[in-house]
């Protein structure tokens, strides 16, 4: 599903570049469901981003769903972060003036579905993450842990392959962090590819597989013990 | 290009952000109001005074009897020029570049009467040249001619003021009114359009006629001559041609300036002429003034709320918004407030003005009125200032990487 080789990137400061990606190989296939941990600044979310199309890295070969990603324009990156893949963000990342509604349905917006048919999809899928109650909700009116469920469903509706989930319970208490990792683990059985950037360790153990980034490298790759996996496909880079 | 779902999406935005559409909108729209009530008025003021000249003839020399007050030749000061029909004659055929010319006899007050109708009303002897000086426009009948003139016949020209006065509903043509007692036939029934009563509270005879019923002997109050197509320079040459012959005619200082008195209209127009094309230019540079204020308010708004979206547009982007359907969103935003607002400062401008124009009927002020072109002109130039304001930072925003608009800040 996603393969990176040998990829670089760096942050040009005024003079100083920061070298944050030094040269990460890395395959991920289709069903799995990722942790990606590393201490603060180790480059998780750059990683992360440079998955999702929303950043571009500066050397080495990004393969997604088999092609290579190279020399993309905007418009159409956007159509493959459109039809492919699907953000959860440690802030939410809702439209404050749409409510449940519309904030989950605006991907359906984008992929040319008529407005009464994506709001439909959109009530679908409200339900799917237990929300219809709110569905003409403002985002301000909902907890933290239902504006993460919003953002997931917002996630979902498109299709996607792969869902990119930077820090998801970052902002949210224990209780809540769990409903939104069984949430993840649920979606992840319907064969959907989940890659979760996280410090925390018992996040991370609900995965399969977990990531280590240490100093723009990959310091530790490995399947979770603990988890139980559903799909039998090769886990190893 | 009219895609019903995108117009919705639009009206859902400015639906849920209105502080900022009305501040858009407003800066818009009183930009548009201004200029409309600027247009309107300084329309309005020239068409009074424009309306006030066109009473009469731009193009005529006035000339009226006076008094010396300088010593000439032996003849001490205080001595009255009045003018004869010799000085009629004379300026015909001893002055260069008249067109038409008429004297002006007057009499103060007389009765008119027809029938059991009367009242009193000024009589004016004229020559038949003088329905195109006064501007006179006839409603029926017709003006005095030359046989009036030469054989002293006892034709009148009333006003119709006068007609309604005394006729009522009759057709007053070929009936018969007394001037004094004596019979006079009308001729014909006019109107002096110049939104003042007094042009109306007179009749017309021929001067001939006045100077025998009334006894002018051979005296002239007044003198009027128009001088073609002659302009303010030509007419002034003509005006100094004359009162040099006046002087030399009836002996008087020609520096003398109360001899003999002059108005030049042509002089006079032309001031006012020049007087028109400065408020013109000053209507026009308050006007690009407000539009300009209003380009620069419209610009800053949609920079500001382009920065205040930079982070919806990351999301939108992050779901799969091209950067072209980000800069159309906010283009057909900016536009569609522009011109709903640009319209409605319009309509209220106009009908401002329509109000004002109701109440406030001075001869100097009348019929306020936009040049719809302009007003429309404008809009559309605010509209494209809309939506070029908003070009600019919206494809800005658009072309970011979206994950420099997401960053938190
Ligand atoms: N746009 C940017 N410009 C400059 N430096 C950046 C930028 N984004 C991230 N960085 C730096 O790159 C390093 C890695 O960032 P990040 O990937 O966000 O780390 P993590 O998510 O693991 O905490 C950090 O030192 C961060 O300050
Ligand atoms: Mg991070």
């Amino acid at each position: 599903m996603i393969q990176f080789n040998g990829i670089h990137k760096s942050y040009q400061t005024g003079n100083n570049s920061l070298h944050v990606l030094k040269g990460i190989d890395l395959k991920v296939t289709s069903g799995e469901m990722v942790a990606v941990m590393g201490s603060s600044g180790s480059g998780k979310s750059t990683l992360l981003n440079i998955i999702g199309l929303l950043d571009v890295h500066d050397s080495g070969d990004y393969y997604l769903d088999g092609k290579l990603v190279k020399d993309l324009n905007e418009t159409k990156a956007a159509q493959l972060r459109n039809k492919h893949l699907g953000f959860v963000f440690q802030s939410f990342n809702l439209i404050s003036f749409k409510n449940a509604v519309e904030n989950v349905a605006l991907p359906l917006y984008y992929q040319g579905v008529p407005r009464r048919k994506r709001n439909k999809i959109a009530m679908e899928y409200l339900e799917k993450v237990g929300l219809t109650p709110w569905a003409d909700h403002l985002p301000n009116e909902l907890s933290g842990g239902q504006k993460q469920r919003l953002a997931i469903a917002r996630a979902l509706i498109g299709n996607p392959k792969v869902i990119l989930a930077d820090e998801p319970t970052g902002a949210l208490d224990s209780v809540t962090s769990q409903e939104v990792m069984e949430l993840f683990a649920q979606i992840n059985k319907s064969g959907i590819t989940i890659i979760i950037v996280t410090h925390e360790n018992d996040i991370a153990h609900q995965t399969q597989r977990i990531i280590r980034l240490h100093d723009g490298k990959i310091e530790k790759d490995h399947k979770n013990g603990h988890y139980f996996h559903h799909s039998e496909d090769e886990k190893t880079v | 290009m009219f895609d019903i779902d995108k117009w919705q999406e639009i009206f859902n935005t400015i639906e849920k952000n209105k502080l900022r559409t009305f501040l858009t909108g407003f800066s818009v729209a009183w930009g548009i109001f201004m200029l409309i009530i600027l247009q309107g008025s300084g329309i309005g003021l020239q068409k009074g005074v424009e309306n006030q000249f066109s009473s009469s003839a731009t193009n005529a020399i006035w000339i009226w009897n006076g008094q010396t007050s300088k010593p000439y030749k032996g003849n001490k000061p205080g001595r009255l020029i009045t003018m004869k029909n010799d000085d009629y004659d004379f300026l015909k055929t001893h002055v260069n570049g008249l067109d038409q010319i008429s004297g002006r006899y007057h009499v103060w007050s007389n009765v008119l009467a027809y029938k059991k109708q009367s009242g009193s009303y000024a009589i004016r002897g004229v020559h038949p040249d003088y329905q195109e000086v006064e501007k006179l426009t006839l409603l029926n009948g017709r003006f005095l001619n030359e046989n009036d003139q030469r054989y002293k016949r006892k034709n009148v020209l009333i006003s119709k003021l006068v007609g309604d006065a005394l006729f009522k509903t009759e057709d007053p043509l070929g009936k018969y009114i007394k001037i004094n007692g004596i019979p006079f036939k009308v001729i014909g029934v006019f109107v002096d359009d110049d939104g003042r009563d007094d042009n109306m509270q007179l009749v017309y005879i021929s001067i001939a006629t006045a100077q025998t019923v009334f006894g002018g002997e051979r005296n002239i109050h007044g003198m009027v001559v128009t001088v073609g197509d002659a302009n303010e320079k030509e007419a002034k040459k003509i005006e100094d041609d004359i009162k040099t012959k006046m002087a030399n005619l009836h002996r008087y200082d020609p520096e003398d300036e109360n001899a003999m008195f002059f108005w030049n209209s042509v002089e006079e127009f032309t001031k006012f002429q020049k007087l028109f094309a400065s408020i013109r230019l000053f209507i026009w540079v308050i006007g690009i003034g407000t539009i300009i204020a209003g380009v620069v308010g419209v610009s800053n708004i949609m920079m500001i709320v382009v920065k205040d979206r930079t982070k919806e547009i990351g999301i939108r982007k992050a779901l799969g918004a091209t950067p072209g359907s980000i800069i159309s969103l906010i283009l057909q935003e900016a536009v569609l407030i522009t011109a709903f607002a640009g319209y409605f400062g319009l309509v209220v401008g106009v009908g401002l003005l329509e109000l004002v124009s109701d109440y406030i009927q001075t001869p100097f002020f009348r019929e306020p009125e936009v040049d719809v072109s302009i007003a429309l002109g404008a809009t559309l130039l605010l509209i494209i200032a809309g939506a070029l304001a908003g070009f600019i930072p919206a494809r800005r925003a658009a072309a970011i990487k979206p994950i420099e608009a997401l960053r938190d800040e």
